[in-house]
């Protein structure tokens, strides 16, 4: 009975949170890029702080539709400014271009406002949403000038195009600069922004936090040798058996000691960044959810597996070994295929499943602004948030299994491709 | 009108793995049911084969998001 009370209790005090910001949005228009920060749970932020500010001087007002897909790319997306809340922290710029040079400023040099949109442009560089673009027309003056806000729209061909007002004038914007090839609206564009940021410095508190866990466990097996453990160390053996038992063993038979510290690598590297970007109101760092982080974590395993791939293992994939002759000319291409599709299976499968748990909160979380008609129907709005708390409640709960599983679940398919590439001939 | 043709075929996409994922499940709930003993390494080989099915949808969702763009 108690726990009962204690779930109502709290699902009200979510409702109420979810709610107030509901309430306090009416003031604003919502934009895509309005009520911008960066948790991935809205519930309990409250913008009552800008109420009535608005950034049309002269070019036009921008009063958009609420577009629940534009809020979700970008809450998932990085950011060089990390907002906890009302608090922006500026993060270090690091922008190569080549006519310009290198460039290196801390982003606060932008004079970061409301959703993470700069007040300043620096060398043609302006921050849009809390990521740097830069400005394509040549004619821009450079060093710090003041600029008047952002235009978001779409352009004759239907593509995204972000506009930055200055001196009563438009001009375009470039895509900020990601390295997943444009699937979120970024690309390589005409600058490179090689800054830390948002989910740089995710990975780098998750480092950091992993290795103070792991150092103090190893200290503790080293001084309380042959006893029992205690503390954080029970936890951590728990993953550290499991893996080992289930996962390096089965499939590496008897490398499984050369391949395990990898394994446990890449296991607890996920799995703290999963468990770290779903922390409520504490900025949401999306960074497995982000494909040049997958990416990067996807090419380790493809190259760990192929320098340890055996003789048996290259003779299986260029050779086609055993089969028919006639088969081989249509064999070959599809295991060289597949050898790079593996590692694009292991990058697209993380990236996908992080970012669709957190796109769907956010649309429930959007159901707040869809159904209260972004103010004008304070019932709707509030008879929403009820239930899209409930939603986004239970979803967390999924996305709590699903960061352990998709940790999991890369360890393995790991394991197993290395397994292919180290097994001997049979 | 690219962008609702592109959702249709990611709809299409997920059929197709939900019914191998389907499959996997039930096939992996009557192997736990014959064998209880077995039941940790018939999960462990299920979420892996779910994963290479997830694989190849994940592969049609990305495609038809780059052309919805």
């Amino acid at each position: 009975m108690r726990r009962y009370l204690i779930c109502l209790i709290y699902t009200l005090a979510f409702t109420f949170g979810a709610a107030a910001q509901d309430h306090s949005g009416h003031n604003h228009d919502h934009s895509g890029h309005d009520h911008s920060h960066h948790g991935h749970d809205h519930a309990g932020h409250n913008h009552g702080s800008h109420e009535g500010h608005n950034h049309s001087t002269g070019c036009g007002a921008h009063a958009h539709e609420f577009d629940p897909g534009a809020l979700a790319i970008h809450h998932i997306g990085d950011a060089n400014v990390y907002s906890i809340g009302p608090l922006n922290i500026p993060l270090p710029c690091i922008l190569y271009n080549k006519d310009l040079g290198w460039k290196v400023f801390m982003s606060s040099k932008f004079g970061i406002g409301h959703h993470g949109d700069g007040h300043y442009a620096i060398d043609g560089y302006v921050l849009d949403g809390g990521s740097v673009k830069r400005v394509q027309d040549a004619s821009f003056p450079m060093g710090k000038v003041e600029v008047n806000g952002f235009i978001h729209g779409k352009d004759e061909s239907g593509k995204f195009m972000s506009s930055v007002c200055y001196n009563e004038t438009l001009y375009s914007l470039d895509a900020k600069s990601t390295a997943d090839g444009g699937i979120f609206g970024g690309g390589i564009t005409s600058f490179y922004d090689l800054s830390i940021t948002k989910n740089v410095t995710a990975m780098l508190i998750v480092c950091f936090l992993l290795g103070l866990a792991f150092f103090g466990a190893a200290k503790k097996y080293r001084n309380n040798a042959g006893k029992a453990p205690s503390g954080l160390q029970n936890l951590l053996e728990v993953f550290i058996v499991f893996i080992r038992d289930e996962v390096a063993k089965p499939f590496l038979g008897h490398h499984w000691a050369k391949f395990l510290p990898f394994l446990l690598a890449i296991f607890f590297f996920i799995v703290g960044l999963n468990l770290f970007g779903q922390i409520p109101f504490l900025g949401g760092a999306n960074a497995t959810g982000n494909l040049a982080v997958t990416m990067v974590l996807a090419i380790f395993a493809f190259i760990v597996t192929n320098i340890n791939g055996n003789a048996h293992y290259w003779k299986h994939l260029l050779l086609a070994e055993g089969t028919p002759s006639f088969v081989k000319p249509i064999l070959i291409p599809v295991e060289i295929l597949g050898l790079f599709i593996k590692p694009l299976t292991l990058m697209l499968r993380l990236f996908a499943n992080i970012t669709a748990g957190h796109m769907v909160i956010i649309i429930f979380v959007s159901f707040i602004f869809i159904f209260g008609q972004s103010g004008a129907n304070p019932v709707g709005g509030y008879g929403a948030a009820i239930g899209s708390t409930l939603l986004t409640m239970f979803m967390m709960a999924i996305e709590l299994i699903v960061a352990f599983v998709q940790a999991f679940v890369f360890t393995i398919l790991t394991a197993s491709y290395l397994g292919a590439a180290t097994e001997e001939a049979h | 009108m690219t962008g609702s043709i592109a959702s249709i075929g990611m709809g299409i996409a997920v059929i197709g793995a939900a019914m191998g994922i389907g499959n996997i499940g039930a096939k992996a709930m009557e192997a736990i049911a014959r064998q209880p003993e077995a039941v940790g390494d018939i999960r462990a080989n299920m979420i892996l084969m779910a994963a290479f099915i997830e694989g190849a949808a994940l592969i049609a969702i990305i495609l038809s998001f780059l052309v919805a763009n």
